[in-house]
């Protein structure tokens, strides 16, 4: 299709401004811009209709089953749209006097202290804009609270081989040298290859719980044992959290820092990949590193901000995405005590519903209860029919169906990771199962139509090499 | 109250059982008793949606809604069309994730290439990233791109929005890199100190600058960008999008990285987020940039197609030795910039432009008029300082009664104010007569 660039037609636009009320005064000449400035010259019609083309062209959760594992594609109920357009909300000024902001500042602190209920932690900042911003902000934590003790030497972080690519980045971010650990065949972590790597320049461990195999660590409290022992300390990546919400917390497994990400546990949506929202929480000793401004008081008195005394700063301007914040406060007020649970045994739930229908068929990595996602190894449908994981994947699209998230964790090969979520009936997940299975029966008999599946998408498999090779990032005007 | 959970008690049954579990905590039972959580949450009831509306309706209106914003400072009350709101309200758009699976977003991926061109154009840049969290973490995330052995140490000048320069320091503290402020003199960098301080260091890796800066003044970007690259460092400038219509491009003026928040196209102030960061550079940093990058390719049938692309820069594939840690980025928002400037052209961004600094001058003038002194003579945009003899506090606290949000009070005798389109010569007029009313002792 068109790009916006390529519809409409010099002299067509809007109407959106008044004339001017006051007389015009040009940015001077010697700061005027020169180069011609090329937007698009389109009416209002144009524009919407063009929108909607570009919508159709995309999948949303609102468009069907969505089960991309480590995600959290749960669907975002309306009601916190709602609440995310109140004029209340959407126009007030950052930079508001205490008086003027009271509302805004009740929906952080009560956004604040539902997630140390739910995390098990004592203190929370808002400001992270993201999950992996989330743990640069909670790696910075650990940091500022080694250097404030003097201890300098401590300058490792050690990360499983099973852990997302940010966990490793964000550490590098803040200075740290990377420790990679193998996994144990089971997937958890290798104590004793964790006992080998902590020693006095142990800054840390980062750890999601469940892993990212879609299990819980049994040994968990060792672990972090083992880490506090050695003088480090353990930061939890919330990105599984929507498995153990009201089960099991953070705080209980021994964790002193954890970020949340709000687009995926708390329903906010993911736009197309943002904005989200990665608060970090931590254990009272590290309250005093937190970045930005913590809201004290309450209700009554009155809200007010402090700044900790050893802040590390600030890791985003002003109170962080506070739309997504709304959301999601909106969401866990309709949750409640009851409904939090109730989300994460439902989500356990329908992740061993489907593994369980497919475990016949399909090898698992790990055949045992998983938590709200579980991993699929196609390496053996590979070597018998050719049929990859990606082939599956793509396979899946014809179906309507989002694919899983593919080849991660890195540690099991030809991986395809299952995330249904809570809030999916069980048709869907019936119907999701029968199109696994058909494919499984179709890489038998007719391996080539998967090999150049999708066949019912906008367009057929992309050249990605030659994106990367041939650099277009960019539409070119050739005036 | 609601979880959103379809199944009904009894399909939750039907399904254990199928499953293998006698009971949900059956189910649970691989997580060791003694890190399960044997209490209910401490969290009220769940509540119906009528009254989540309700309660969240109610919070909102403890906050107070100002009909005429005087304030800027790095968040814009610029005019919002109205089909910038029904576009980014699209469920397609707004319930998916990050584009990895290309057959089915194409929609996505092609408004982000679009929203690349549009931020190419508006920067004079060769490339743009899919977004970033917002200015000030685009600006620090400039500062590794520029870093390498020898060059290690980042400059930044105090004309730059102080809550730029906080988060660059706590970007610094993580990655253990000297930030080095240069002093400012009437309001912009001071260039003299600036040539020394880097004459003297070969380890200076960049300088990060504000055009406009803080203080609304327009700096010589171009002399700075010549003293800069001088030293060997590279030069990074923070813009204002709006003003970019009409102002030399950060291209114009040599920069090697341009970035700076989106939030002026199209985005509420929204009590500070979710805002746009935006970042573009020429194609020589290309592969230093930060974060998702779109490009057009082919699928197998020759057909154009969108992709992310350059995918070896990133976390998922790099680990530690990516070029940085971003994952969700602020998609939505770009989608949100895409549709504004779509909707306001090339001349409905300059028309904006132009009467955002024309009315800022009509409001010193009057500001001036009724007794306030500006503090630098340097040209503005749509920002400038003035004093405030009898007080910012009790100044705003006059400005608010008649429901106008104020300049920031700097000092608390110094106000830096703002205008944008949508202030209207009568509601400045009435600023200055509050302002003179004040000065000379008597009531408005």
């Amino acid at each position: 299709m068109d790009l916006i660039f390529e519809i409409g037609s010099e002299g067509r636009k809007l109407s959106l401004l008044p004339k001017c009320d006051v007389p015009e005064v040009k940015v001077p000449e010697s700061q005027s811009r020169k180069t011609a400035l090329h937007l698009p010259h389109v009416s209002e019609n144009e524009l919407s209709r063009h929108y909607s083309k570009l919508a159709k062209r995309s999948h949303g959760v609102n468009d069907g089953f969505y089960p991309l594992g480590s995600c959290t594609m749960k669907y975002n109920p309306k009601v916190n749209e709602i609440a995310a357009s109140f004029k209340g909300f959407t126009g007030v000024h950052p930079l508001q006097n205490e008086r003027t902001v009271q509302g805004s500042m009740e929906v952080i602190k009560k956004t604040e202290d539902t997630l140390c209920e739910i995390a098990g932690m004592d203190a929370f900042t808002l400001q992270p804009a993201a999950g992996a911003h989330g743990e640069f902000t909670g790696l910075l934590l650990i940091k500022a609270y080694h250097v404030d003790r003097g201890d300098t030497k401590r300058t490792k972080i050690i990360v499983p081989d099973s852990a997302h690519g940010t966990n490793p980045a964000s550490a590098a971010m803040c200075g740290f040298d990377v420790v990679s650990i193998p996994s144990q065949d089971d997937g958890c972590v290798d104590l004793d290859a964790l006992r080998g790597a902590v020693g006095d320049d142990t800054a840390g461990l980062m750890l999601t719980n469940p892993n990212t195999v879609g299990l819980f660590d049994k040994n968990i409290l060792q672990i972090t044992k083992i880490v506090h022992d050695a003088g480090g300390l353990c930061y939890y990546d919330g990105a599984n959290l929507n498995a153990v919400m009201g089960i099991a917390r953070p705080g209980d497994m021994g964790f002193d820092a954890v970020h949340i990400n709000l687009h995926k546990t708390f329903s906010t949506p993911h736009g197309g990949g943002g904005p989200g929202a990665g608060p970090v929480g931590c254990k009272e000793f590290l309250k005093q590193f937190l970045p930005g401004h913590h809201v004290a008081g309450d209700e009554n008195e009155g809200f007010r901000y402090e700044i900790e005394t050893k802040s590390i700063g600030a890791v985003k301007m002003f109170h962080g995405n506070f739309l997504v914040i709304v959301r999601a406060l909106t969401y866990m007020l309709m949750l409640g005590k009851e409904g939090v649970p109730e989300a994460s045994s439902n989500a356990v739930l329908n992740a061993n519903y489907m593994r369980t229908k497919l475990d016949d068929l399909y090898e698992m990595a790990y055949d045992t209860t998983c938590m709200h996602e579980f991993v699929m190894s196609l390496e053996p449908l590979k070597h018998k029919t050719g049929v990859s994981a990606l082939d599956v994947a793509k396979g899946l699209l014809d179906y309507g169906i989002h694919p899983p998230t593919m080849y991660f964790p890195l540690i099991v090969e030809e991986a395809l990771m299952i995330e249904p979520t809570e809030t999916e009936p069980k048709e869907v997940l019936d119907e999701a199962i029968v199109a696994l299975r058909a494919l499984y029966k179709e890489a038998t008999d007719n391996p080539e139509a998967l090999h150049s599946a999708p066949h019912n998408t906008v367009i057929g498999r992309p050249d990605e090499v030659g994106a990367a090779r041939n650099t277009v990032l960019r539409y070119q005007w050739t005036d | 109250m609601g979880s959103f959970v379809p199944n009904t008690d009894r399909e939750q049954e039907e399904m254990l059982k199928e499953a293998g579990y006698k009971s949900f905590d059956d189910m649970f039972s691989c997580i060791p008793d003694e890190v399960r959580l044997k209490r209910p949450l401490n969290l009220p009831s769940g509540l119906s949606e009528m009254e989540a509306i309700r309660e969240m309706e109610e919070i909102s209106e403890k906050n107070v809604t100002f009909k005429h914003i005087f304030r800027g400072a790095g968040a814009y009350n610029h005019y919002i069309p109205a089909i910038v709101k029904s576009v980014t309200a699209k469920e397609e758009f707004v319930t998916t994730y990050t584009p990895y699976q290309a057959e089915i977003s194409q929609g996505v991926l092609q408004s982000i290439f679009e929203y690349q061109t549009m931020m190419c154009e508006l920067t004079g840049m060769d490339v743009a990233n899919a977004s970033h969290y917002d200015g000030a973490t685009a600006a620090a995330e400039s500062i590794p791109m520029c870093k390498d052995r020898k060059h290690k140490v980042a400059y930044v000048s105090s004309t730059v929005h102080p809550g730029t320069i906080q988060v660059m320091e706590t970007y610094c503290f993580g990655s253990n890199t000297k930030l080095v402020q240069v002093p400012s003199k009437d309001g912009v960098t001071d260039m003299d100190k600036l040539a020394k301080m880097l004459k003297d260091d070969p380890e200076a890796a960049c300088l990060v600058m504000q055009q406009p800066n803080f203080y609304g003044i327009y700096e010589d970007a171009t002399k700075l960008g010549e003293i800069v690259h001088e030293a060997g460092a590279k030069f990074v400038m923070s813009v204002n999008p709006i003003a970019l219509s009409v102002m030399k491009t950060p291209a114009e003026c040599g920069a090697d990285v341009a970035v700076g928040d989106g939030q002026p196209l199209g985005m509420p102030i929204a009590y500070g987020g979710p805002y746009l960061g935006f970042m573009a550079a020429p194609k020589s940093m290309m592969r230093k940039l930060p974060g998702r990058i779109v490009g057009e390719t082919t699928d197998d049938k020759g057909n154009r197609a969108y992709v992310l692309t350059l995918q070896a820069r990133e976390q998922h594939i790099r680990r530690e030795k990516a070029s940085s840690n971003i994952c969700s980025n602020q998609a939505l928002c770009a989608l949100t910039a895409s549709v504004y400037m779509a909707a306001m052209g090339a001349d409905g961004m300059k028309e904006a432009a132009t009467q955002s600094t024309s009315k800022a001058h009509y409001l010193m003038d009057a500001l001036k008029k009724a007794g306030l002194k500006p503090m630098f003579s340097g040209e503005f945009f749509n920002e400038f300082i003035t004093d405030c003899p009898c007080g910012s506090d009790k100044l705003l606290d006059a400005l608010a009664e008649k429901g106008i949000l104020g300049g920031l009070p700097l000092t608390e005798n110094v106000v830096l104010w703002c205008t944008t389109e949508m202030n209207t010569k009568e509601e400045m007029d009435q600023v200055a007569s509050i302002v003179a009313a004040l000065i000379s002792g008597k009531e408005a």
